[in-house]
């Protein structure tokens, strides 16, 4: 079997598995990047409002402030140390991408134009802050292509279009490394590294109606799962409120941050009934929820009254071509709509994970072990929304996210770097390294009655009305139950196409393996969570269990069995933000 | 990439091309115009007359220098595109040189054999 | 049903030993709404050996540019009933061929590689950001956008016959990108290494960069402003 071998490897080539490469392309250490397209296409790209540092470039504004919401916006359930590290890294995070030549919109001064998200205030709660720094629309796609250049710069070496199949370890639990194919020519490769870091994005296409891109299927997940490691929060998953109604493409909270509001069939502005104070710019699960229970109660818009209306018009159309330029198009293409004349109709879609990997803030991947429930998995490391650091608790707020890449990606990369100086020796393959990897391929030469296509589509319906913005014991039940005959047929599924030369077919069923697990530990871990916090919202448990629930659940799949740990409430330096009730 | 790029021409050369295009659209009209204004000639008396005043046989000339110019970018841009062997190419470049200046030298003493 | 669409697909398996042909497939879908890529993933559910690239779904990320009615465009945001049947999609021209809708896009991505695509600013970095007027900054609006799609590229006839010597529309768009940002400090090396009978000079302006770019870009009048700065420099 090919072998490759390189100090550090990085598996996806999202905004954090490429700021955690140029730490180490910088450094005389090699390092890889595999990613199943070519990085640029990866979902960071479509990233639209921006990113949050406290920069204070409009407005009044201190780090600390920007802990506190991302505290409250997590509803208490993000660790604090984690959220601290954040918040304090976040200024040089951005000014670093400046200067790699992201091109940031700018102020008059010249600084970087900085615009107002969900869930920013001042002075811990007060008056609205304008934190989010903003390239248009368009962040994601200026950072993303700003790190690529950045690691073609520092010679990066790319496997584009590898796709990642498992993790390789030894028997005292050091990552050594991981199997993968490549897309275009069906041939296994094993590449061994000294680190690993898995940066292989979100799972939103578990969901039917969700604003992810199609490759956001989880596959660092579905790895570390298989590895025997455990998944944390997965029951927390952010509704976007602004997906494009019956599509799901992404409007941004960029919108209502520059002026946009929600309006119902009768015209009225109803955020102001469910946040009187932050009204549209409440926390996304806050006004997701407020969207779901206009349209259930019949108060939704168009003729199956199955959205809301986004108002933008009264922005006037020279503001929204400045400002918004990509949502315009977005919803011209997708919604026949040009939001300069009329409002955009608009639902709820799913977008962000808050769980995943358990890590610390080194990025390094944690599990429970020998000495206590986070102990580090030598060599393996997780950044971005595969990760669950934790920094967006039970809700992420708006630009976070953007901000969690690049802060843990360079902390990562970072870490990585002391890692291998003390671990200067590869350390040897077991003899069976590749074979978890090479059987993974092999299930699929089997032929079998069953089709891919058909049982992804089901299993996305079944998440969707199982898992969606509102959950009870009942439905999550009656889901599992659906999810064990599911993975009966994904047993006998097989393919039509056995060819080698880019063969999507085989890696759509790879995928859908990853999702079937990742769907799995969302069901079991949402079920076992009997409170209600941030994006998870339990009818039959309608309120925040403090006493009981100021816990990550962590998910190992052997057995579904489920444990938790506390959260971390003690940040590095300042006083710990006391849990009290969330309202704007 | 290994290219040996950043030949430090080209610039020149559209330059050229822009240029000869000017003088040929400032000069052309004028020779067509005089010349149709003096058409029907049948015999070389008559276009020896034509041609007997001096700024018109300058203007000629101008012309096709500038017509070989353009031409001679224009030729080599199209050998460059279709034609990879360099050899070849120079060759090629050496034919369509030695026609067009021989052309507009042989242009230039059949002007000035009329006076 | 009535709302069959026709599509005439451009299929080829290297390992079949077959050369490629075209397949011609009907396909039960409602246009209204729909865009080709939806019609394509449609297809691919009844067969799965169809192969294309695909991710975003939404015109941002460029994995899914194919030929469509002899026009380069991305399937996720091409409206299905904008379409003439039978739907003719091919593989973007003049790249190799992988298999059926998939080209290899490494010739494309060397050129761009070869402009040396990132910031260049050896001066101290200050502890902000560096300044840059709006002004300064909307210069890179129509530039920044690009997501490396290749439709106008694989459009360019010039690129066809000289895929190893011309940068290219895209190539020369982002090599214009650092040119213009006023934090860019090597213009010259960059005027420098586009200053080539090839890498440049290949550009006739036929256009049919600005027709094919989905997202509305000009690379035609990026070369241009290049032009202008190489005569700048010079006269």
């Amino acid at each position: 079997m090919k072998t490759r071998r390189f100090d550090a490897l990085i598996i996806g080539g999202g905004g954090a598995g490429l700021r955690a490469a140029l730490q180490l392309a910088r450094s005389d250490h090699t390092v890889a990047v595999v990613s199943k397209v070519f990085p640029t296409r990866s979902h960071t790209v479509s990233a639209q409002g921006g990113i949050t540092a406290a920069l204070a470039n409009v407005d009044d504004d201190r780090w600390e402030w920007h802990m506190y919401d991302t505290v409250k916006g997590g509803d208490w359930l993000g660790d604090q140390d984690a959220i601290e590290f954040m918040c304090r890294e976040a200024a040089s995070a951005v000014y670093e991408l400046e200067h790699m030549g992201l091109p940031f919109s700018r102020l008059d001064n010249g600084r970087i134009y900085q615009r107002p998200f969900g869930g920013q205030s001042k002075n811990f709660g007060g008056e609205q802050a304008t934190r989010t720094c903003a390239a248009a629309d368009r962040t994601g796609h200026a950072l993303l292509h700003t790190l690529y250049q950045q690691n073609i710069k520092h010679r990066t070496q790319f496997f584009d279009e590898y796709f990642a199949l498992d993790l390789v370890r030894d028997a005292e639990g050091y990552c050594l490394g991981v199997t993968a194919t490549s897309i275009e020519t069906g041939e296994p490769l094993l590449i061994e590294a000294r680190a690993t870091l898995l940066a292989t994005g979100g799972a939103g296409r578990v969901f039917g109606n969700s604003s992810n891109a199609m490759i956001n299927t989880g596959d660092g997940l579905g790895m570390v799962l298989r590895a025997g490691l455990p998944l944390q929060d997965m029951e927390f998953w952010q509704f976007h409120p602004t997906g494009i109604a019956g599509v799901g493409c992404l409007i941004t909270e960029g919108a209502r941050g520059e002026g946009g509001y929600l309006l119902n069939r009768h015209g009225e502005r109803f955020m102001q009934r469910y946040a009187p104070h932050a009204q549209d710019l409440a926390g996304r699960d806050v006004v997701a929820r407020a969207i779901a229970i206009e349209i259930a109660e019949g108060r939704g818009c168009g003729a199956q009254g199955d959205h809301v209306e986004l108002k933008l018009d009264h922005l006037g159309e020279a503001a929204i071509a400045q400002k918004l330029p990509g949502i315009r198009e977005l919803s011209i293409r997708f919604a026949g709509v040009d939001p300069a004349h009329a409002p955009i109709p608009v639902a709820p879609t799913a977008h962000y994970m808050m769980g995943g990997i358990p890590t610390n803030l080194h990025g390094q991947v944690v599990a429970p072990a020998r000495f206590g429930p986070e102990e580090p998995v030598p060599g393996l490391y997780a950044v971005g929304e595969c990760a669950c650091v934790s920094v967006h608790g039970a809700n992420r707020l708006g630009g976070n996210s953007l901000l969690d890449l690049v802060v843990f990606g360079r902390a990562a990369g970072r870490h990585m770097l002391e890692y291998l100086r003390d671990n200067p020796y590869p350390r040897p393959l077991p003899d069976d390294a590749a074979a978890a990897g090479l059987a993974r391929l092999a299930r699929w030469d089997r032929k079998g009655s069953e089709r891919v296509a058909a049982i992804t589509a089901d299993l996305r319906r079944l998440m969707q009305k199982h898992c969606g913005v509102f959950r009870t014991d009942g439905v999550l039940r009656e889901g599992l139950a659906e999810l064990d005959a599911l993975e009966a047929r994904l047993a006998q599924a097989g393919l039509q196409d056995t060819s080698r030369v880019f063969n999507t077919a085989r890696i759509e069923a790879l995928e859908l393996e990853n999702l079937v697990a990742v769907a799995r530990a969302t069901l079991v871990s949402a079920r076992a969570r009997t409170e209600s916090r941030g994006a998870h919202a339990r009818e039959d448990f309608p309120q925040r269990d403090d006493a009981n629930w100021l816990r990550h659940t962590l998910y190992v799949r052997e057995g579904d069995q489920l444990d938790t740990k506390p959260v971390r409430l003690k940040p590095l330096t300042v006083e710990s933000i006391k849990p009290k009730e969330r309202v704007y | 990439m290994k290219s040996a790029s950043g030949a430090h021409t080209g610039t020149g050369s559209w330059l050229l091309q822009r240029a000869t295009a000017v003088v040929l659209a400032l000069t052309l009209p004028v020779l067509i115009v005089y010349v149709l204004a003096a058409t029907p000639i049948d015999d070389f008396a008559g276009w020896q007359a034509l041609f007997s005043p001096l700024w018109l046989r300058v203007l000629g000339l101008l012309a096709a220098v500038a017509l070989a110019l353009h031409a001679w970018v224009g030729m080599r841009d199209l050998f460059m595109d279709y034609v990879r062997p360099t050899l070849l190419r120079l060759a090629l470049y050496l034919a369509v040189v030695v026609t067009l200046a021989g052309s507009v030298a042989w242009l230039a003493a059949v002007l000035w054999s009329v006076a | 049903m009535g709302m069959g669409m026709k599509f005439r697909l451009y299929r080829y398996d290297p390992e079949s030993g077959e050369p490629p042909f075209m397949q011609d497939v009907e396909l039960d879908i409602d246009p209204a709404g729909k865009m080709l890529l939806d019609a394509l993933i449609a297809i691919k559910a009844q067969d799965e050996t169809l192969a294309l690239r695909r991710s975003c779904r939404e015109g941002v990320c460029g994995s899914d540019a194919v030929n469509v009615n002899g026009r380069n465009r991305l399937a996720c945001i091409t409206p299905l009933g904008e379409l003439k049947e039978p739907v003719e999609v091919r593989p973007l021209p003049g790249l190799p061929v992988i298999r059926d809708l998939v080209v290899d896009m490494e010739p494309f991505f060397r050129q761009y590689r070869s402009i040396k695509p990132w910031l260049v600013n050896d001066d101290p970095e200050p502890e902000v950001e560096r300044l840059q007027s709006p002004e300064q900054r909307a210069r890179l609006d129509g530039l920044y956008e690009c997501i490396l799609c290749a439709c106008c590229t694989t459009a360019c006839p010039s690129f066809w016959w000289n895929p190893e010597t011309f940068v290219g529309p895209a190539g020369l768009l982002q090599a214009y990108r650092f040119i213009a940002d006023s934090r860019d400090e090597a213009i010259s090396a960059r005027l420098d290494h586009l200053e080539d009978p090839y890498r440049l000079y290949r550009c006739r302006g036929i256009l049919n960069c600005v027709d094919a770019c989905p997202k509305g870009l000009n690379p035609a009048e990026a070369i241009g402003r290049i032009r202008t700065q190489l005569v700048k420099r010079r006269v």
